[in-house]
């Protein structure tokens, strides 16, 4: 019988690693501006990952309450930034973050 | 078994992750999106969080990304991304080198103190978590007492956040442009 390994915490938190990782490089990479918020929902999603992570290895449920209050925090970030797109967007048609240096005083 | 959940849930976040960063059409990589999402959602059910789980599914994948539908529809910016040009010379390269490092340096930092994380099977109180509810019964308790003040700051934040989008959303009419 072959035994069966158990994903520990330390795979989580490094999938959660990664992750952000991923999110960093489409920062950096990606010039759309949706699709550099769309990398920065993944980095908060990595770090959810990790608070939820360690609030089960840690036996705290207050690592669970901190991911509740970032998830709100998300929503609000999302809102107000796709607003400020859309305001950007009405005045320069096209989708690229490199034009924005005509917001240079 | 559990085994079997952490590696579909890891491939759907991991490709979903990498749909994002590399498809060129917007709409494409709000779908991967929802893809890293859902299995974000599975590894908090894995967890025995299921009130972060539901609200997870509910929150991010139901409302933030038909958010991000919405404004890509609205703007009619769903053509492609050109990806062949390069307008700084070896962004690319320094970013991926950037995210390299930052996934090694904590991946690092997490083998190398995985003998002072306690040992699963401690968990969040698991006797007490016999009851089905338990979990939404623990997380309200400390929502409700330890963090009211945030939580009540919250509302305040998402008032702000609504009338500064309904502000700067907003079309300008002539009369007023012209004041």
């Amino acid at each position: 019988m072959i035994s069966i390994v158990e994903p520990t915490e330390t795979w989580y938190l490094v999938l959660a690693a990664v992750l952000f990782g991923i999110g960093v490089v489409g920062v950096m990479v990606r010039r759309n501006p949706l699709i550099m918020f769309m990398s920065i929902e993944l980095m908060l999603n990595a770090v959810n990952l990790s608070f939820v992570a360690l609030a089960t290895s840690l036996a705290d449920i207050n690592g669970q309450t901190a991911v509740f209050f970032v998830l709100v925090v998300a929503a609000a970030e999302v809102v107000v930034g796709l607003g400020i797109i859309v305001s950007i967007m009405r005045r320069r048609s096209d989708a690229n973050a490199d034009d924005m240096s005509g917001l240079k005083g | 078994m559990e085994l079997l959940v952490f590696v579909l849930a890891a491939a759907m976040v991991l490709g979903g992750a990498l749909g994002v960063v590399t498809r060129n059409n917007p709409v494409h990589a709000a779908l991967s999106l929802v893809l890293t999402l859902f299995g974000i959602a599975v590894m908090f059910i894995s967890h025995d969080a299921h009130f972060l789980a539901a609200v997870q599914v509910i929150v991010y994948a139901g409302a933030i990304v038909v958010l991000f539908l919405f404004v890509i529809m609205l703007l009619g910016v769903d053509k492609s991304e050109d990806m062949s040009i390069e307008p700084l010379t070896a962004q690319r390269p320094l970013a991926v080198i950037v995210g390299l490092g930052v996934s090694g340096v904590v991946i690092a930092a997490i083998v190398s103190s995985k003998d002072s994380f306690v040992k699963r099977g401690s968990g969040i109180d698991i006797a007490k978590l016999e009851s089905p509810d338990a979990n939404v019964k623990q997380l309200a308790r400390s929502i409700f007492s330890d963090y009211v003040f945030a939580f009540e700051l919250t509302s305040v934040l998402l008032l702000v956040a609504v009338i500064g989008t309904v502000l700067l959303a907003r079309r300008q009419r002539s009369s007023e442009v012209a004041k």
